[in-house]
């Protein structure tokens, strides 16, 4: 039996991956704003012995070929083999919706509607005539479910499967009869050219709307037909028969939509909109450092005894030295001292989950628009820098949604310098260690000074450029009451990939430094500063000694911290041999050791903002080398971040140790 | 008038698209086409604006609040 290949397209926003993970019980992000999904994700289920493959398609309002999304939903259901497309509507926003849905239509593959969100409608006070719906949509199954409630699941397969084995396909829209007869025109032509064509309406109408792909594929000569662009005509004739769709089908339209529009009053006001915005995240800090720090106690006596109990056994069984050093002084030291971080870090996923899923994160796009008008951007391209205070490397994968070439790549070279999670252990360990009761404020200085210099690098390419052409145009959604199950898989994934993340990237780099320190040229070293780290650090020296971070073993940190950010705190564990350096204990001998090499709390405020503002983690770098298809511009942000760093920390070094 | 001289909360019908071309289609793919009614919900001193078009709100930004012509609804101020 063959598998049937399902598309689940439907607009930016209608639950199309909450409907995914439910059928495939994948874990794939979704969060209440557009532009979550920027790229296909594959999937696989059965209905009654039927296999079946989804694809999750990014969300698109139009069949056009104006954004990245639109591209890539459009080459995937007419280049690739999707056998039937599950249209998810939200059934409260039905008259946008089903403008895409009867683009769908003419592609003349079978189209099931499958309406979500319906709780919405009826908390609303509006009905939809289930049976007058279909039959203005050619006849097609109309489903109603709900993804988050996993209602109308099985009944949607079914009509998916049954719909492929009548291939059926439907027609809704009727133009007028000025453009229905150039249309028969061209697919006639179209026909001719083209003998294997299948869905030759569509292309008409493509070529009748100037669609520049469909020009280029299909160039037909007919200049009394293709006499000018009719896309307007066409949109507009869609746009009327919706109304006439939604006249028929959509009752009791009570206007319940008022809780949006009185939040939204306060939060995106004109004069209070950026000060909440700025007041939000704010929080979201402090509860990512006094909550995080709080729990992260629980973790520290863990550690210290789980790294007591091994070192017991080891030496009850007579385990060698140099493994039992390996084990306890590496591996335990550099992996177990990245996981006394996790609370921190939960709390600040957890907080970035609500915000998002509470669809305050559109809002943000417009609140700053003003300011990023002033740098080129549109307040759009802050999405990818807010969520760049969780991971680099999805926010560069956001800047997909900025529609210009120039905007998304100068967006990909800003967004690195947002503070990422996975510089927080580093602010947390160094803030704590030099900075006593001002150690949240130091490391909240962090994201400010992250988010400044990220400005000012925008605003200083904005005076080069020149560039003035930003355009805002973003949906708005509903707000809604945050969602466990979403909440909790994206919570979970970010815990996971930080968990995963420790057990390899931190794992191999802790062993590679434990193998630099602890062997040279002659073999197994008896002092340090014979080992081959100690060699490659010494060649750093007078780079970054103008920083106050001349020691050697700063740059061997700084250089491992190019696997992942959390490694320059693993590093630092490894090199100095303490094994719980999250504990009191931990750092105090830290601050002891650092200090015999005169290193204070300047040095310590130096070493975070270059930690901050330095080359991105090894992910990060391949995600730029991915999304801008060039090794020039990603060698080039690589080189311009050092730089940015450099600058910086000696900035700050050099004037601090003239007013200290 | 565009609107970028509307006042907030009140309901306005679109007369006219005049921005660039990419943009205009999108706009008009979005449903914000001629004789489409448009409540303007807020405006920000830059000309930022959110719109509510068809039970749907958009954020918008100067350029393209300046290419949208309305004229007011007779009769129809604030009302959804």
């Amino acid at each position: 039996m063959n598998t049937i290949h399902i598309g689940f397209a439907g607009n930016p926003n209608c639950g199309k991956t909450t409907l995914f993970n439910a059928y495939t019980g994948a874990n794939l992000k979704v969060a209440n704003w557009p532009g979550v999904t920027v790229e296909k994700k594959e999937g696989e289920t059965s209905y009654k012995g039927q296999k079946l493959k989804l694809v999750d398609l990014p969300g698109i309002y139009s069949l056009a070929s104006y954004s990245m999304e639109e591209k890539v939903t459009r080459r995937c259901i007419l280049e690739e083999d999707i056998d039937v497309i599950v249209n998810v509507v939200d059934a409260s926003a039905l008259e946008r919706n089903l403008y895409l849905t009867l683009q769908l239509l003419e592609l003349g593959k079978p189209v099931i509607l499958a309406l979500n969100m319906m709780d919405i409608v009826e908390e609303r006070g509006m009905e939809i005539d289930l049976h007058r719906l279909p039959e203005m949509l050619g006849g097609i199954p109309v489903v109603p479910v709900s993804a988050r409630k996993r209602s109308g699941l099985d009944v949607l397969m079914h009509a998916a499967v049954h719909h492929f084995e009548e291939q059926h396909s439907s027609r809704a829209v009727q133009y007028s009869p000025m453009l229905e007869e150039k249309i028969a025109r061209l697919e006639e032509e179209l026909g001719k050219k083209n003998p294997g064509l299948a869905n030759t309406r569509w292309h008409a109408i493509k070529l009748l709307a100037k669609d520049e792909e469909v020009c280029r594929a299909y160039h037909i000569e007919l200049p009394e037909v293709l006499d000018q662009n009719y896309e307007k005509t066409i949109i507009n004739e869609k746009y009327r028969y919706i109304e006439e769709i939604i006249e028929d089908t959509l009752f009791y339209k009570e206007e319940k939509g008022a809780f949006t529009d009185k939040v939204d009053r306060l939060l995106t006001h004109p004069g209070w909109g950026m000060p909440i915005f700025f007041g939000v995240m704010a929080v979201v800090f402090f509860l990512t450092f006094a909550v995080g720090d709080f729990l992260k106690g629980y973790f520290e006596i863990a550690l210290e005894q789980f790294s007591g109990f091994v070192l017991q056994i080891f030496s009850g069984m007579g385990v060698a030295d140099w493994l039992t050093s390996l084990v306890v002084d590496g591996i335990i030291a550099g992996v177990g001292g990245i996981l006394t971080f996790l609370p921190n870090l939960f709390i600040l996923f957890l907080a970035l989950a609500l915000l998002e899923d509470s669809g305050y994160m559109a809002r943000v796009a417009y609140v700053m628009d003003g300011l990023m008008g002033k740098l080129g951007l549109s307040g759009k391209a802050f999405l990818p820098m807010v969520l760049g205070f969780g991971c680099t490397v999805p926010a560069i994968m956001a800047s997909r949604s900025l529609e210009k070439e120039e905007d998304r790549r100068r967006t990909i070279l800003i967004t690195p310098f947002m503070s990422c999670s996975a510089r927080l252990p580093i602010y947390v360990l160094f803030a704590e260690m030099f900075f006593g009761k001002f150690a949240m404020a130091a490391s909240f200085s962090m994201y400010v000074v992250g988010l400044f210099v990220a400005i000012g690098v925008a605003f200083l390419l904005h005076r080069r450029d020149k560039e003035n052409n930003h355009t805002l145009l973003i949906e708005l959604p509903e707000y809604k009451t945050p969602n466990v199950r979403t909440i909790g898989i994206y919570v979970w994934e970010k815990v996971k990939d930080y968990l995963t993340k420790a057990g390899t990237t931190i794992f191999i780099a802790s062993i590679v430094i434990w193998f630099l320190l602890n062997y040279g040229a002659s073999g197994m070293v008896e002092d340090v500063a014979d080992s081959f780290g100690a060699l490659i650090g010494h060649w750093l020296v007078p780079v970054l000694a103008p920083a106050g971070l001349g020691l050697w073993q700063i740059g061997v940190a700084l250089i491992s911290g190019i696997s992942a950010k959390e490694v320059v705190v693993s590093s630092f564990c490894v090199l100095f041999g303490i094994a719980n350096v999250n504990s009191k204990e931990g750092m105090a001998a830290l601050t002891d050791q650092l200090g015999a090499f005169g290193f204070g709390p300047l040095n310590a405020y130096c070493l975070m903002l270059f930690c901050l503002l330095y080359i991105p983690c090894a992910a990060t770098i391949g995600t730029i080398k991915k999304e801008t298809g060039s090794v020039a511009f990603t060698l080039k942000a690589i080189l311009f971040q050092l730089l940015v760093a450099w600058g910086v920390a000696v900035l700050v070094y050099q004037i601090g140790s003239l007013l200290i | 008038m565009t609107i970028l001289e509307g006042t907030k909360d009140h309901t306005y019908i679109v007369t006219g698209i005049c921005t660039q071309e990419a943009v205009m289609r999108r706009l008009e793919a979005l449903g914000i086409n001629e004789g489409t009614r448009l409540i303007l919900m807020n405006q920000k001193k830059n000309g930022a604006s959110i719109i509510k078009v068809r039970g749907t709100r958009w954020a918008i930004g100067k350029d393209i609040a300046a290419g949208i012509t309305v004229e007011q609804e007779p009769g129809e101020e604030g009302k959804a």
